[in-house]
């Protein structure tokens, strides 16, 4: 609860989060507003925002409402970034975790795949995935949260590290507690803000990478992407350049939403942390 | 008075939101040349707090100087602009600093470092400045000062550190020194070698020093004269002699009674009856191992051997490195031994599995150093007691009543049981860590390092409370301390770690009257006002 | 020495890493569905089961999967990327021609992300919570939400299309036969925009970084010391602060090489850059198993040079790594 005054304080993380909230009502009330497949020839091609009210955000080059592949883009963009994110964060905890507590051979085997994983730029990487299992929305998704775990897993594991010779971790070890309740009950508790608080670059990282890849038109062409209508629009980028500029806010206001409110949940939760001076 | 610095009434306020609005309320304070001047008080009185404002370098636009005046050399400070006050520091006004390893910068060597205040304040050429830089450490008496002059700091010693920092802040003879607690970091063998540099060279250089400390010990050891300082304001100023045998005001007198003494040791008991611990050579080696390192092996603990009997209390005392912490930790297997047995009724520790440890797990039990890190944030104060029993299968509802005794035994309100660790003082959490360890009925009590985190007053009251128990309930405690003063007060037998060994063994009255063995000598002789007896003074 | 030793270290330690990695991914490939002879084929218009099979001989597709692996290994031990099929050359050739521009971009975006990350750091750091501040924050933020191909689209519209000031893409001016310094002005006249373009949200993190080292350094006790010796704030500030707040970012240099080439892939799309980046998106519209397995080989190379350096630099940097190394 005092975490959440905190959070309220600032101007900028509740910009993030009314911001975040109007992109969440977008995706939410898409089937409402637009039952129509966004996807399918709704009337002229290339028509400027404003120069038809039945399609305020104009046409594209192929005659699909703008608008609504704004509005069906916004699920698609936040489901991939949620998912791919609790993907990416329950598989770094789980190793971060095993790695700092066990340390030694576990730890270096461990780190030495998450070191490999890391080598390798993660777009290339996740060319390389879909380039094998084929680009639907799940395996999209899936790859993205399988090249997303690293970073992750090291923050955990730097704070399990810090944690596990803590001395109240020490006083349970001598009161006879065994080592899964030592980590669940006691570690990764305190190890867990700050992974949570990074869970939303992973997500702010992950939306630019599925946008990123709808572009190249790697991603799931059968759904609404923001990414894949900037790839669309680049044909006409030296006329109607608006077909690519819109998306492309569209993009940057749910990146920077998520950013915003990953600050004000790390400004709100560190004071506990920092509290001893 | 015509002093080298006279403080006039100062105040300083704190930004809003504070847990007070004023760090110093009208603080007067006066040093004559050539004079060393105690700063004493607990932590949050304010002395450090003095010693920015003298320096100009209050931290923030918010924390300010209100009112008053410090004069020095007949100037004004706080009237002075920030060039003309930049002049006088460093110069005029050499600081020395409580942890040498953070005031030196990591990645500059030290001889870099200390010539700068010549670079600013100076027209020397660079080979003057070399060679007044070696000039300079070999006054401090560092080994070897041209190698210490191009090593960075980690490749120091602690007290060749702050040898270093000493050689920077008196590297312009200035007139006044500022020692913000220098010697607290440090071992007392090296801290009496500090001491009595900073006596010697301002002897020499008839230089004022203000000298900011909690211990009563070097208050005794270095002070002319002595301010008592408590929630920001002075509250007892005088001749070192008088405030230390003769306070006045009650809250010197507290503090000053709150001092362990060396002169009357516990009472020598004897133990008849088989011993409930008895350690057998044990020994703990570390490998430090790498593909293309070179292996090293230290010995942390060699050989230890030694017996506790029921309701007894063995200090164990030593240096940091002497291997005390690492025979704790083995006692309660947080480390593994390599070697030896530690025998509790009739079980030999050392040699259990990690699964049947757990299950006898109460029988050796462990209260920490740091009164913050040793309880989890995130659960109550009676969660915490509880937990242990609970986790050896006693019903929650019983584990809580348990609880909720011990609170009253270790002088807690049982009320606060629903309460975070982060809403208590640091004494009340080394209470609660103290239940906690309590609630298992240990057959052995391994205190490690228990009151060195606290103010004096805490951690006599602490203290006080452990000789309490340990008389009611029998308590067997093995209490590690690198403090002779609070071994002294506490314990019936002595043990003198050094390089891993024990050295010295014995009931603590014949220890301290007549040490045997050479490093046991030098370790006495350390004891900072070892011949200041505190005053018998009933506490206010 | 101690120096050399530890530089040593650090380089044997990533072939392990290296290893894993190529293993892995070799092993993952087995799971594509069609190889490069389908690909082959499907170009060629279709051909009989016969011809396919002696195609599989040909390129060792024909042997099992650990057989297969083994070969892969020994034919990089001795640095044979194998032969693409689709552009009829060598992989190593293939990678060695699209190499440079990829280089370049890399380095110039590093540069200018580095530089202008630790000036405006610096800046907001020294009015914290002042209006410049913000400002710097602030763009800092939207530069980090950007996504680099939209912007280099914009970049574009605006630069190119509208004003006509830069170049919309390519990697020098056709059939301008441009040689020497002309030709370096050039090719440098074609990599503005894309360097901006790839070092925007690199900017962000550095600029956020060199912020946040220079506060914590600031608070740090020997600031304080250096500030009690007297010393002018410039002094301070370069001499005992700038120096300790790089060490973050130079860490940053190295985690964010695999970032940075993955960027590139994108921003030499944008602006047709013939380069290693465009080659991996090419290789994956063709199916190119062989290419795209080979630039993951050079990419990982390339940012264990890039941490090798690093961890040098650092070194030279930070006296205390050495000594625990």
């Amino acid at each position: 609860m005092a975490a959440f005054r905190r959070y309220l304080r600032s101007p900028a993380p509740v910009l993030g989060l009314v911001l975040l909230m109007a992109v969440i009502a977008m995706a939410l009330c898409a089937d409402l507003v637009f039952p129509r497949d966004p996807l399918a020839l709704a009337g002229r091609p290339l028509q400027w925002p404003g120069t038809n009210p039945r399609f305020w955000l104009g046409t594209d080059g192929s005659g699909r409402d703008i608008a609504a592949q704004i509005f069906h883009g916004a699920r698609v963009s936040l489901l991939i970034g949620v998912v791919a994110t609790a993907i990416a964060i329950a598989l770094g905890i789980a190793i971060g975790a095993v790695a700092g507590f066990y340390g030694g051979g576990v730890d270096t085997v461990l780190m030495r795949v998450t070191e490999a994983f890391q080598t390798l730029p993660n777009f290339i990487l996740l060319l390389v995935l879909v380039a094998v299992f084929g680009s639907d929305i799940v395996t999209v998704t899936v790859s993205i949260g399988a090249v997303s775990w690293p970073a992750p897993a090291r923050l955990t594991r730097a704070e399990v590290l810090s944690l596990r010779n803590r001395e109240f971790v020490l006083a349970c070890r001598t009161l006879g507690m065994g080592d899964l309740r030592l980590i669940l009950g006691e570690i990764l508790p305190n190890a867990l803000p700050p992974v949570i608080v990074y869970a939303s670059v992973v997500m702010a990282v992950a939306i630019l990478l599925e946008s990123a890849l709808a572009f190249l038109g790697l991603s799931d062409p059968n759904v609404a992407s923001w990414g894949n209508l900037i790839g669309t629009g680049r044909t006409v980028i030296r006329s109607e350049w608006y077909v690519s500029a819109i998306p492309g806010v569209a993009i940057l206001v749910t990146v920077l939403a998520v950013s915003l409110v990953g600050q004000g949940l790390n400004d709100a939760l560190n004071p506990r942390l920092k509290e001893r001076t | 008075m015509s002093g080298l610095l006279s403080i006039r009434d100062l105040s300083v306020r704190l930004p809003r939101g504070a847990d007070r609005s004023h760090a110093l309320i009208g603080v007067s304070l006066d040093l004559a040349p050539n004079e060393i001047l105690c700063l004493v008080g607990e932590s949050g009185s304010g002395k450090s707090l003095t010693a920015a404002a003298i320096m100009g370098l209050l931290p923030g636009p918010q924390v300010f100087a209100e009112k008053g005046a410090i004069l020095f050399e007949g100037r004004d400070l706080l009237r002075l602009s920030e060039a003309e006050m930049r002049a006088i520091r460093g110069a005029r006004i050499g600081m020395i600093f409580q942890e040498p390893m953070t005031a030196l910068n990591p990645v500059l060597p030290v001889g870099r470092q200390i010539e700068e205040v010549l670079e600013e304040h100076t027209a020397m050429t660079r080979a003057e400045r070399v060679g007044r830089v070696l000039a300079l450490l070999e006054e401090v008496r560092i080994p070897d000062p041209a190698s210490a002059a191009r090593a960075h700091p980690h490749e120091l010693s602690g007290g060749q550190r702050q040898r270093a920092m000493i050689a920077m802040a008196l590297a312009l003879n200035p007139r006044l020194l500022i020692a913000d607690e220098p010697t607290t970091a440090l071992d007392v063998t090296t801290q009496k070698h500090i001491l009595g540099l900073i006596r010697e060279l301002q002897r020499s250089h008839g230089t004022g020093v203000l000298f900011i400390t909690h211990d009563f010990g070097v208050v005794a050891e270095i002070a002319d004269r002595v301010a008592v300082m408590q929630h920001g304001r002075v509250v007892e100023q005088g001749a070192a002699e008088q405030v230390l045998n003769r306070p006045s005001h009650p809250y010197t007198r507290a503090l000053i009674a709150a001092v362990p003494t060396l002169a009357h040791s516990p009472r020598g008991r004897d133990f008849p009856c088989a011993p409930v611990l008895a350690v057998r050579n044990l020994s703990k080696t570390y490998r430090a191992a790498g593909l293309f390192a070179r292996r090293r092996t230290v010995h942390a603990v060699k050989d230890v051997s030694f017996d506790l009997h029921r309701g007894e209390t063995l200090g164990i005392v030593g240096e940091s490195g002497s291997g005390k912490s690492t025979v704790a930790r083995c006692l309660v297997r947080l480390l593994d031994p390599d070697g030896g047995s530690m025998v509790v009724d009739g079980l030999d520790m050392a040699a259990l599995s990690r699964a049947r440890l757990r299950r006898e797990a109460r029988r050796v039990q462990m209260v920490f150093q740091d009164p913050f890190a040793s309880l989890n944030p995130r659960r109550t104060a009676g969660d915490l007691v509880a937990q242990g029993p609970m986790l050896h299968g006693v019903p929650r509802e019983e584990a809580q009543a348990r609880a909720a005794e011990l609170f009253r035994l270790v002088g807690l309100d049982p009320a606060a049981m629903s309460r975070l660790p982060h809403e208590f003082s640091g004494g009340q959490r080394q209470r609660i860590g103290l239940a906690r360890a309590l609630a298992m009925r240990p057959t052995v009590l391994v205190a490690d390092e228990p009151v060195s985190a606290l103010d004096v007053s805490v951690q006599a009251q602490v203290l006080r409370l452990l000789r309490d128990l340990r008389d009611r309930l029998s308590l067997s405690i093995v209490f590690i301390t690198h403090d002779l003063r609070v071994a002294a007060e506490l314990c019936d037998r002595i043990a003198v770690m050094h390089e891993g060994e024990i050295v010295e063994h014995g009931p603590t009255a014949e220890v301290f009257a007549a040490p045997r063995h050479d490093y046991t000598r030098t370790l006495m002789d350390s004891i900072p006002g070892r011949t200041w007896t505190p005053p018998a003074l009933e506490p206010a | 020495m101690k120096f050399l030793a530890y530089a040593a270290r650090r380089l044997a330690a990533s072939l392990p890493t290296l290893l894993i990695l190529l293993a892995g991914l070799f092993v993952l490939l087995q799971f594509a569905p069609g190889d490069t002879v389908d690909a082959l084929m499907a170009q060629a218009g279709g051909g009989d089961a016969v011809m396919a099979a002696e195609l599989r001989r040909f390129y060792g597709l024909d042997l099992s999967v650990p057989e297969r692996l083994a070969a892969y290994l020994w034919r990089l031990v001795r640095l044979d990327l194998g032969f693409s099929a689709i552009y009829n050359k060598p992989v190593a050739t293939v990678i060695l021609e699209r190499l440079t521009p990829t280089l370049l971009l890399m380095a110039s975006s590093l540069s200018l992300a580095f530089a202008a990350g630790m000036v405006l750091g610096v800046l907001a750091a020294r009015r914290v919570n002042g209006w410049p501040d913000t400002v710097i924050s602030t763009l800092g933020l939207i530069f980090y939400a950007t996504p680099s191909f939209w912007f280099g689209l914009m970049g574009i519209v605006v630069f190119a299309v509208k004003l006509a000031w830069l170049p919309p893409g390519g990697y020098g001016t056709v059939g301008a036969g441009y040689a020497g310094l002309r030709l370096m002005l050039d090719i440098a006249w074609h990599l503005i925009l894309p360097t901006v373009t790839l070092a925007l949200i690199f900017l962000a993190i550095y600029l956020r970084i060199m912020r946040a080292a220079m506060l914590e350094v600031l608070n740090l006790d020997f600031v304080r010391a250096a500030r009690a010796k007297g010393l002018s704030e410039t002094r301070v500030l370069v001499r005992h602060v700038l120096r300790n707040a790089l060490l973050p970012m130079v860490t940053l240099i190295g985690l964010q090489a695999g970032t940075m080439l993955g960027g590139s892939v994108v921003v030499e799309s944008v602006f047709s850059l013939p380069g290693l980046g465009r080659l991996a998106y090419e290789s994956v519209v063709q199916r190119d198993l062989n290419t795209l397995l080979g630039i993951v080989f050079v990419s990982a190379i390339l940012v264990i040079v890039v941490n090798f350096v690093v961890d040098l630099l650092y070194a030279k940097l930070d006296p205390r790594i050495t000594a625990t190394g």
